[in-house]
């Protein structure tokens, strides 16, 4: 699905990550973790297309990404489920036109009756009228989640999932990933959170990647 | 529940929704288009009038020609009639005409105010010549005329044409140099309010891009609201413009080449192109910096 061939990363400065390579299998769960501005960020934002590598080559979907055009990449995007932890909606629209937007913008309708389901299943079926900055912390991560997953695509990203949330509505959200994964959704979570990497892996089998000294590595069983 | 499936919306609709209304800036945009088409439409005035004068100094001063005669009192009959007689001789005049004195008389009383005994001052004899097509040739007529009666000038009126002419062209080419100013002024503005609200926008065009939207989708929006804005002002001004040129006092035979500012005929059509011209320029405009300003964003 991914694959990140000798990828290096570098802002104006110094270097990021160098010499990453890994590959995402379909169907696979993993955590990114790592120290506050160890890149994790970078790599989730290299793995949708935001940013291009430095060098090395990404590739999305058997897709070389430095010779996706901009309406190519805005077509992958509709494949990759993208969540942040400060995620961002349309203000002035209601929560539900918001999970509609993958549909709206690909100018495809979307299904009333999923539309339904999703919305119960992250539990906000009560506030499909309401506007984004009514939310809580922990609604607005599950109304992100249900977004990246309307148009039903094949990789999950989360950035910071649970960040602004308190344990109870991680353990929430991790479930839905949890469920998500076992869909056969392809999903990589970045955190600094390793309860909720040790809660996960209570529940399936995920592997974890670790940011240090500029590369990615997989790590050990030593959570 | 109420949701997005419950009204159906056009494509286009719905994109004109994801971005935010604008706020209090966006009259901005409808009053330049206004503006700028009200002036538009007074430069067009003037161009097409401008147009005009010039075109008719040309013919009717081009086919007329006086004859001046001064010469000492006995003198003046006889060289009347030898004019008379080289005028019926030479090709290329429609017909000529000895101007009378009470015509004469008429002719000067503008200048000199009535009442003035002119008779006792040297007036001299006029006589009119209409040029037939072809026309005579001038010069040949000028040295028959040095021959046969001294005292008469050949005034064919192209001393006083070519400069008039010239300066109502040169109004012309103004007024159209005014409408292109007026065209590149609008487009810059309306791209300066598009690149505004692209970057006022820019958190929800990040949205739009990660959800999976094209550019042309994002750009769609800004360009159909900019457009439409545009279209809507531009309207205003041409209507306005156009009641302020009707609103001129009528031109008459006298004052002419002043009152003359207005649209004649098929003219009056021109101002009501504008509205749509200026809404392709605000389309071109806003879709140039829309995708340009999008490239900036990822």
């Amino acid at each position: 699905m991914i694959t990140f061939e000798n990828v290096a990363y570098s802002y104006g400065g110094g270097e990021l990550l160098s010499d990453v390579s890994l590959k995402l299998a379909p169907g696979s769960f993993h955590f990114l973790t790592g120290p506050s501005g160890a890149g994790k960020s970078t790599f989730l934002k290299l793995a949708y297309a935001e940013l291009r590598p430095t060098s090395g080559r990404v590739t999305l979907f058997d897709n070389d990404v430095t010779k996706l055009s901009r309406d190519d990449i805005a077509r992958t995007r509709r494949r990759i489920g993208i969540v942040h932890q400060d995620c961002k909606f349309l203000d002035h629209m209601t929560l539900a036109a918001n999970m509609a937007l993958p549909f709206t913008v690909s100018d495809r309708e979307s299904d009333h009756k999923d539309m339904e389901d999703l919305l119960s299943w992250v539990g906000l079926q009560h506030l499909a009228d309401a506007l984004p900055p009514q939310l809580s912390g922990g609604e607005r991560q599950r109304a992100a989640l249900a977004r990246a997953v309307i148009v039903d695509p094949d990789i999950i990203l989360a950035d910071e999932p649970t960040g602004n949330v308190d344990w109870e509505m991680s353990l929430r959200i991790l479930t839905l990933l949890v469920e998500l994964n076992k869909m056969g959704k392809t999903i990589l979570v970045a955190t600094h959170d390793l309860n909720l990497i040790r809660q996960a892996k209570a529940q399936i089998q995920a592997r974890v990647l670790r940011i240090a000294k500029h590369r990615v590595q997989l790590a050990g069983a030593d959570l | 529940m109420r949701l997005p499936t419950a009204k159906p919306a056009s494509p286009a609709t719905r994109a004109l929704e994801v971005v935010p209304p604008s706020g209090p800036t966006a009259w901005l945009t409808t009053f330049t288009a206004g503006a700028m088409t009200f002036l538009c439409v007074f430069a067009l005035a003037l161009s097409l009038a401008s147009g005009r004068l010039a075109t008719r100094w040309s013919e009717a001063l081009a086919k007329t020609a006086t004859i001046r005669l001064s010469a000492p009192e006995e003198q003046v009959q006889i060289q009347t009639d030898a004019i008379l007689a080289a005028l019926a001789t030479t090709p290329g005049i429609a017909s000529y005409r000895l101007i009378d004195e009470a015509e004469t008389t008429r002719l000067l009383e503008p200048w000199f105010g009535p009442g003035l005994p002119i008779e006792d001052l040297p007036i001299p004899r006029l006589i009119e010549v209409v040029e037939a097509d072809p026309p005579y040739d001038s010069d040949g007529l000028k040295q028959r005329l040095t021959a046969e009666a001294p005292g008469a000038i050949l005034d064919d009126h192209t001393r006083w044409r070519r400069p008039l002419a010239e300066a109502a062209s040169r109004i012309r080419l103004l007024g159209v140099l005014s409408i292109a100013l007026i065209g590149a002024t609008m487009a810059a503005m309306i791209t300066l309010a598009a690149r505004a609200a692209l970057a006022t926008n820019s958190e929800e065009i990040r949205v739009l891009r990660l959800v999976g939207a094209k550019d042309s989708y994002i750009a769609r929006a800004f360009v159909r609201r900019f457009t439409l804005r545009t279209l809507g002002g531009a309207a205003f001004g041409a209507a306005a413009g156009l009641l302020g040129v009707a609103a001129l006092p009528a031109a008459d035979a006298a004052g002419g080449f002043l009152t003359g500012l207005g649209f004649t005929g098929w003219d009056w059509l021109w101002p009501l192109a504008l509205p749509p011209l200026a809404a392709i320029l605000a389309f071109l405009a806003t879709r140039r910096a829309a995708f340009q300003k999008l490239r900036e964003l990822t």
